[in-house]
């Protein structure tokens, strides 16, 4: 296989875990609720799934990978759901700032990861690192007899079915941002909350709903880092600051899930490019590894000097919704 | 005229008018009690170990001896200079996320200065490097701020992503610096010599950065406080097209603000490597650029309150890495905790700001 089919194939696994991230940016953002929490949310959702899987597998007899497979899925969801409740809790019922909570959130679920990542075994009462083998095999899986095509299997179909599945809820959030009612209300709520509200849309319901389900969708950013990239085993801090390239591509893709697509494949790539081209000096990658920073400020800037009305992030982004201060 | 019993909802929500010290004291010793009494519930839950004797070993950490005392005062400061350097941006409603990688730049010209120009004399060096760092940050402060002035430019996520621009920068640096070769660390900045060191006072080597950052808190509180540049600031911050109406050049207001709030992020981080580590990493400002937006915002903006909200932060940092070592936890155990602190304390300031009703009252209104 070829240099260049290696490097699309290795950016396609460094994008996935951006791509849920940004996802559950957008549907959090569309909502106007700017949640800085979601590199402490993909966290979450990478150690519930961890934690899930390995009591499964330490007390079952004999684990079944789809069963723990499952289970992991079910606790990813549901930690970093309930991060992104937290969040909504403090900054919709509580009024507290978006800015500084979500910082909050994302100290306490990096924090939260790297305790029970760090010591999990160890309050378990084992010794050494956490291990989910089996869990892991079976996101790992790749798809039968298609990934035995030689260039085509390698390309596409040599994937766990995460990667298959960042994919597919990519293109439902698009249908259902921009073609169901219900999304269409949400964007409302997004862009000005006063005028939804005298439109009879339950403001607080749908910022909840949203903010929450975005958790969960970046919680599986976190989930498939943990258990097909790393293959089931933790290192604190391995995450890195994925979480924070995810709110970059958001605005990369302003704010549309179907530009993510390639964009997380383009961030996945600017992040490992440095590994891919010959004759670079240690410190020439270091200025290499700044690329997916760049490009997204670039984007920024572009983005503000043209002020296309489609390209803008939603207008109450980032403000507060109280009905009685109008 | 006629009266009407009006039956109200369940419960609303009423904006307290009056302002009263005592209850927002109260109501925040109430908030950091729950969110202690919380943690303890998750340290015994998790490892069935008295949390009491848990708080007992943060506190002797965070100032069990007097060493410890003046490390935790020592970083209290620092972070309170962050905090410092946020507060004028905050003001403006410029969201300055930018801080970490502000210091972060400001440490890295530090740094330069005291590898490149050893054999300067001390007054000189000192005077060199600090204000090589200040540039930096002021520099760094200002690249977000000129976009934002000139092209309304998001500046939360342009001040985010300028942060791991400043980080990478680090890193390409402390390879041609690394000290030995292959080692990819700086190591102690001339180590024999201590040249560029911040001088003991009192033989207290913890002394002298504590009292500058005490110095630019008086006058960043004059600053906001009593000055026409300060006032700019929070006339801006309340409204753009006010201060266009005022006859305020808001461009200049915000470049202006965040070169000062660069500026100060970039002398914490000449503290950091000059007084503190003396030394370069990407770790140097150890996330402080982001804790201080937390200090600044639950401090109100107001330096006395926000010494009190970085004392208490560091301290919990502090008490909580030494029960990691003496109960064998980890130490990321401190995070968790101070999420949950932050998270009620967040919340607290609802209950500060507005006071809930129950129906049950019911209300005499008087109809025309």
């Amino acid at each position: 296989m070829s240099i260049f089919l290696i490097f699309l194939q290795k950016a396609i696994t460094q994008g996935v875990a951006i791509l849920y991230g940004a996802n559950g940016e957008i549907m959090t953002q569309k909502s106007g609720n700017l949640n800085l929490g979601v590199p402490g949310m993909m966290y979450m959702g990478g150690i519930a799934g961890l934690i899930g899987a390995f009591f499964y597998e330490k007390y079952a007899a004999n684990p079944i990978p789809f069963v723990g497979m499952l289970i992991a899925i079910v606790c990813a969801l549901l930690c970093a759901a309930f991060g992104g409740l937290i969040y909504s809790v403090l900054t919709i019922t509580l009024r507290a700032n978006q800015n500084v909570t979500g910082l909050a959130l994302t100290t306490f679920g990096v924090g939260f990861g790297n305790f029970f990542g760090g010591s999990l075994s160890k309050l378990a009462g084992g010794v050494g690192q956490i291990s989910t083998i089996v869990t892991s095999s079976a996101f790992r899986a790749k798809i039968p007899f298609l990934s035995e095509i030689p260039i085509i299997g390698d390309l596409f179909f040599s994937y766990g079915f995460l990667t298959y599945f960042s994919l597919a809820l990519t293109i439902f959030l698009h249908w259902f941002l921009y073609k169901t009612r219900i999304g269409l209300n949400l964007r409302s709520v997004g862009e000005s909350a006063a005028t939804a509200d005298a439109a009879g849309i339950n403001v607080t319901r749908y910022k909840y709903l949203a903010t929450c389900a975005g958790g969960a969708i970046a919680g599986l950013g976190g989930l498939y880092f943990v258990m097909d990239y790393s293959t089931g085993t933790w290192m604190n801090n391995g995450f890195g600051d994925r979480g924070w390239l995810a709110i970059a591509l958001v605005i990369f893709a302003r704010w549309r899930p179907l530009n993510a697509i390639w964009g997380s494949l383009l961030f996945g790539g600017l992040y490992i490019l440095y590994l891919y081209i010959p004759g670079l000096e240690r410190s020439t990658q270091e200025i290499f590894k700044a690329l997916p920073y760049l490009v997204t400020i670039v984007v920024l800037v572009i983005t503000s000097l043209r002020k296309r009305r489609e390209d803008q992030p939603p207008a109450g982004l980032g403000l507060a919704y109280f009905r009685e201060e109008r | 005229m006629s009266t009407v019993s009006v039956k109200e909802p369940l419960m609303h929500i009423v904006k307290r008018d009056d302002n009263s010290l005592w209850r927002n004291v109260y109501i925040r010793v109430i908030a950091v009690v729950c969110s202690l009494i919380v943690c303890a519930f998750i340290i015994f839950g998790l490892t069935g170990m008295n949390p009491l004797a848990v708080y007992g070993g943060i506190w002797n950490g965070a100032v069990g001896t007097t060493r410890r005392m003046w490390v935790t005062f020592r970083d209290a400061a620092i972070l309170l200079c962050v905090g410092l350097a946020i507060t004028p941006a905050f003001k403006m409603r410029f969201w300055n996320i930018g801080a970490e990688g502000q210091v972060l730049v400001g440490a890295l010209a530090t740094a330069g200065m005291m590898i490149t120009f050893p054999q300067l004399p001390p007054a000189l060096l000192y005077t060199v490097s600090l204000l090589a760092g200040v540039m930096a940050g002021m520099i760094w402060g200002a690249i977000p701020a000129i976009f934002k002035a000139n092209w309304n430019t998001n500046e939360t996520l342009f001040t985010l992503m300028l942060n791991y621009i400043a980080m990478q920068l680090v890193t390409f640096c402390i390879i041609f610096w690394e000290n030995p070769k292959g080692s990819n660390s700086v190591g102690l900045i001339n180590k024999g010599t201590k040249e560029g060191w911040l001088p003991s006072i009192l033989d207290n080597g913890y002394i002298l950065p504590i009292i500058i950052v005490l110095v630019i808190a008086a006058l960043m509180f004059i600053y906001m406080r009593y000055s026409k540049q300060g006032y700019e600031i929070s006339v801006v911050g309340e409204s753009e097209n006010t201060a266009h109406y005022a006859g305020i050049n808001v461009k200049r207001v915000i470049i202006r603000t965040m070169m000062i709030s660069g500026g100060i992020a970039g002398l914490a981080g000449f503290l950091l490597v000059s007084g503190v580590g003396h030394t370069i990493s990407t770790s140097v400002a150890n996330n402080r650029g982001f804790t201080a937006i937390i200090v600044a915002w639950l401090g109100k903006l107001n330096p006395f309150f926000m010494l009190i909200v970085a004392f208490l932060l560091v301290f919990m940092e502090k008490g909580s890495s030494q029960i990691a070592t003496q109960f064998g936890l980890n130490e990321n155990a401190s995070e968790i905790m101070t999420g949950i602190i932050l998270f009620f304390v967040l919340g607290c300031e609802f209950f500060i700001n507005y006071r809930i009703e129950f129906r049950g009252k019911r209300h005499e209104e008087v109809k025309a």
